[in-house]
């Protein structure tokens, strides 16, 4: 995925600076408790979620399953309706094509040299923005909480929200700071309420989108019966990107597909009260190709793999294809509460990233290959998914992948991986302790040797056992184990020695 | 019915305790049970770090030990949701792997006998007031894997609110995890040292002495938080309260 | 190979495993969801959408048919427009009398002119009880999709109860996809700043349903 996350150090180092940090705690702790009690309000109206959860996860396997047919109706009802199709194998291409149409369109040879942008995952993931601004072509951010990370030169760390690390002090402080060198600057006197700073997002971002003449979008949804694209968003930024300018470019996962119309049904009841605890988000924009005298004139879809066939080559790992992208798993996650987002060193972070970017990425890095191992595995991830996701399973999954290694498919090719550096240690205990666990005398001999010894025993350990008594005191040594009391008081029936 | 006691590795060698209260208060209420020797290890820790193929030769150990039983009993959410949730996952990949049907079919026999300890209780002897004593006040943290994989819901609490004496009271953010994980409490120590301490003082805001679950390795992750953080309170796993009596009274 | 080809091939050879004779998209989905959450009359539908509106930051006016052009017409003068777009096919009589100038949207107009609008009143194809959502379609009584987004005031006029239908399922099968289609549940809003929802970001801040039809006050028989 994105150049800009090369060289992250793995998951654990990194989400240790954010447990230290008490703003970030404090920031992370408010926005996940208020969104996550008000989603179980919202979900608890309907009677029928389960049904609707396992519709959206049959409709998405289902789609999956077939997805070469889909992707072929896709492109010729797009083609049909006035749009023009493009396949982009990885983030370079598509990052060639989307330069080019922009070219082409005329935004690159304007004053301004400028298109905005919607808030767009699948964007982000290709560093597209960073691809045009090599091309001398500005990218704005329309998103209030992309607009603040562009502004304070930060990466995101939640996908809906992907401020959610910032205040509202530290919001006032980057708008009153930086929205001057990009635009209108803030309002002189612009304090810390939420609807003063919506205010500013406002004013500032105006002007560019009245003359823009290239939007750039992703779509939550692809209907391939019809070809309509669907975009759901609560500001109105996407209205403007998709309505004003001439030129629309939509980059889109292949796997945002839904085979029909109706399919709409289920995820616009699931979607919306997954993500933002909503009956219904404000505005959600749906358009087929182009429409005479309504909205731009030209429309170009990239239909974007970037790793995605590679995922739905794993038969485990595939359900991870799944995601609408609601954010309900990082809102409840209490992993991703403590260590933040950026932890995970991806712009998909929380449960769904530790599944996903190891997989569109591949188990190479230090950072890719520590992010199963994100998870207590507690599986609330799991209970709130809207497409039923079993995040715990895929992670487990992909623990095996990195210790075991195995066959794989990467860039469409198969392939067989090696186990990862750095278990071995591990690897060795655990092999040892599946000798003496299928020979219960070698189990007891140790437990016994444990609770001979135990007046020796430390309440804290050296090395690698401080990972457990640095924070933690050790449960002292039972005088005899549980056995040996059996077996005095029970006769021990069986011997199994 | 034949009922067998599966301890589980740590509860024998770590908890004793927690499994002569097992066999205490299944005697009690009339069940026979035994304690197979040769059992061991279900294979969860190998299977979760992601040793499938080592938790492999666990599992057909744990499928063999138990296969003369009518019923199979644990103190453990977690060991409970390993045979009852991970173990049918485990043949359906070995046969995805072209190994045939061999370790599925062998693991299949146990899964549906086995029981965690308050579902044996409620669901299979149908009590809930197992006529235990025990004057304390107590706060119940529900386990991760017995919330959402075993789906005990409130069968634990009902067991406690009718124990005589015990004053039950309610643990803010109960259902969050409360940072064990296995292996993640040591992979990613500073996360799950957090969440132990977040866990510990809601606990401590509730003014119970004991903090109860129904997972000793839950409680030894708690437990140890609390004693680092010098809490007055300790960790008493479900069934030493429900064995305890007027007669025999446990701490 | 062209990377559509590179794709597809990609995607046959990852689903291998996938038997030819799988269950078709009819009986590989289990419609087992409502249609509808609850039984209401049709007066209670009606009701339940002004509830659910207001409760996202709409202002809900019910009026009878022949109040309509009263009411906007004080509606616009209470917001203090001077001026208001119109589409090409809003019924002629329903701004009669009212003070603003009517602005009639041309295709050639600009975004900046636009702007320059202080409200927009428009009809709608369909709303949505459960969710409180109105739905434009482009039909000639809503206009083009800019003029419902770029003045800060827009008056939507449902025409109850015909328009009103109680779940979204309902209203997917009223809807054309080939139609520019535009879901609006309440102002714009963010919740982009601690999570917590705030009204009024780049959409009109200010919506105001107006729910015309029926005997008198809007009310209709059950």
């Amino acid at each position: 995925m994105s150049g800009t996350y090369l060289g992250m150090p793995a998951f654990p180092e990194a989400a240790r600076k954010a447990v230290g940090d008490s703003t970030l705690r404090g920031n992370l702790r408010h926005a996940t408790h208020t969104i996550r009690d008000k989603r179980a309000r919202a979900v608890a109206e309907l009677d029928d979620w389960a049904a609707l959860r396992e519709a959206g996860k049959q409709i998405k396997d289902h789609t999956l399953r077939h997805l070469d047919r889909y992707l072929v109706q896709v492109e010729e009802a797009v083609t049909a309706a006035g749009g023009t199709v493009h396949w982009a194998a990885d983030a370079d291409e598509a990052n060639e094509i989307v330069a080019r149409l922009v070219e082409e369109a005329g935004g690159g040879d304007s004053a301004e040299h400028e298109v905005v942008k919607v808030k767009s995952m699948a964007t982000q993931e290709i560093a597209l923005n960073e691809a045009l601004e090599a091309r001398g072509v500005h990218a704005y951010e329309t998103d209030l909480a992309e607009l603040i990370v562009q502004l304070g030169r930060d990466r995101p760390s939640h996908i809906l929200v992907p401020a959610i690390h910032r205040n509202r002090g530290e919001i006032r402080d980057i708008f009153r700071s930086e929205m001057s060198e990009w635009g209108r600057p803030a309002p002189e006197n612009l304090t810390d309420t939420p609807a003063e700073l919506a205010e500013a997002a406002r004013l500032h971002l105006r002007e560019k989108f009245l003359r823009a003449r290239v939007g750039i979008s992703g779509a939550n949804f692809v209907v391939a019966e019809t070809g309509t694209l669907v975009v759901v968003e609560s500001e109105g930024n996407g209205r403007m990107c998709l309505t004003l300018p001439e030129t629309l470019i939509s980059v889109v996962g292949i796997e945002k597909i839904v085979p029909r119309w109706q399919d709409l049904e289920v995820f616009l009841q699931t979607l919306p009260r997954s993500s933002t605890a909503e009956r219904m988000n404000p505005y959600t924009s749906m358009w087929t190709g182009t429409t005479d005298e309504d909205g731009p004139r030209t429309f170009h879809l990239v239909l974007l793999d970037n790793g995605r066939t590679d995922t739905l080559a794993d038969e485990v790992g595939r359900q991870a294809l799944r995601c609408i992208r609601c954010s309900a798993c990082l809102n409840v996650c209490p992993v991703y509460e403590r260590a933040g987002g950026h932890a995970y060193g991806s712009v998909y972070p929380g449960p769904i990233g530790a599944i996903l970017s190891p997989q569109l990425r591949g188990t190479g890095s230090d950072v890719d290959a520590s992010l199963p191992y994100a998870s207590s595995l507690c599986g609330a991830c799991y209970e709130v998914c809207p497409v039923a996701i079993d995040i715990p399973e895929v992670l487990v999954h992909l623990r095996e992948r990195v210790v075991q290694g195995g066959p794989a498919v990467r860039h469409g090719n198969r392939v067989v991986l090696r186990p990862a550096k750095g278990h071995a240690a591990e690897r060795a205990a655990m092999r040892a302790a599946q000798w003496a666990f299928t020979h219960p005398g070698v189990l007891r001999t140790g437990q016994r040797l444990a609770s001979r010894t135990r007046r020796l025993h430390p309440r804290t350990l050296p090395g690698p056992g401080r990972a457990w008594s640095g924070s933690r005191d050790l449960p002292p040594v039972p005088a005899e184990p549980f056995r040996d009391w059996w077996q005095r008081t029970h006769g021990g029936k069986d011997g199994s020695e | 019915m034949r009922v067998a006691l599966f301890l589980t590795c740590v509860n024998d060698t770590l908890y004793p305790e927690t499994g002569r209260a097992v066999v205490g208060l299944l005697t009690r209420l009339g069940v026979d049970v035994d304690f197979p020797m040769a059992q061991t290890c279900c294979g969860q820790a190998h299977y979760n770090t992601g040793y499938r193929h080592e938790a492999e030769p666990l599992a057909r150990h744990f499928a063999d030990v138990f296969a003369p039983y009518d019923a199979v009993v644990t103190p453990s959410g977690s060991c409970g949701a390993m045979v009852r949730e991970l173990y049918p996952r485990m043949g359906e990949r070995a046969r995805a792997e072209g190994r045939g049907d061999a370790l599925a079919a062998t693991l299949a026999p146990v899964v549906p006998k086995t029981y965690e300890l308050t579902e044996f209780l409620v669901d299979v002897l149908g009590v809930t007031d197992v006529g235990a004593y025990y004057p304390h006040t107590v706060t119940y943290h529900p386990t991760c894997h017995g919330l959402r994989s075993l789906g005990l819901g409130e069968r634990p609490r009902r067991l406690l609110e009718a124990v005589r004496g015990l004053e039950l009271v309610e643990l803010p953010g109960a259902e969050e995890c409360c940072g064990f994980g296995g292996t993640f409490a040591v992979k990613n120590a500073d996360v799950s040292a957090a969440m132990g301490a977040d866990k510990v003082r809601n606990a401590e805001s509730t003014g119970a002495d004991v903090l109860c679950a129904a997972d000793n390795s839950c409680l030894m992750h708690i437990g140890g938080t609390m004693g680092r953080l010098r809490t007055g309170m300790r960790p008493v796993h479900i069934a030493e309260i429900l064995a305890s009596t007027e007669e025999e009274a446990a701490v | 190979m062209s990377s559509r080809e590179r794709i597809l091939g990609r995607v046959r050879r990852a689903l291998a495993d996938v038997p030819a004779d799988e269950v078709p998209y009819e009986r590989a989905v289990a419609r087992e969801y409502a249609r509808e959450h609850g039984r209401r009359s049709v007066a209670e539908t009606v009701d339940l959408l002004a509830e659910n509106l207001a409760d996202y930051r709409a202002i809900v006016h019910r009026c009878a048919d022949g109040e309509l052009p009263g009411l906007l017409a004080r509606l616009l003068a209470a917001h203090g427009s001077r001026n208001v777009v119109v589409p090409p096919g809003l019924p002629p009589g329903w701004l009669e009398g009212a003070g603003a100038e009517i602005v009639h949207d041309r295709a050639a107009d600009t975004p900046q002119e636009l702007d320059r609008v202080d409200s927009v009143v428009t009809g709608c194809a369909v709303a949505v009880a459960e969710t409180g959502t109105i739905v434009l379609d482009g039909s000639p009584d809503q206009g083009r999709r800019r003029i419902t987004l770029v003045p800060d005031h827009h008056i939507c006029v449902v025409r109850v109860p015909d328009q009103v239908v109680g779940a979204v399922p309902q209203a997917l099968g009223r809807l054309d996809p080939a139609r520019p289609l535009t879901w609006i549940s309440g102002p714009s809003a963010t919740s982009d700043i601690e999570l917590d929802r705030v009204e009024g970001v780049h959409g009109p801040r200010t919506l105001e349903v107006v729910l015309a039809g029926g005997g008198q006050d809007g009310r209709t028989a059950s």
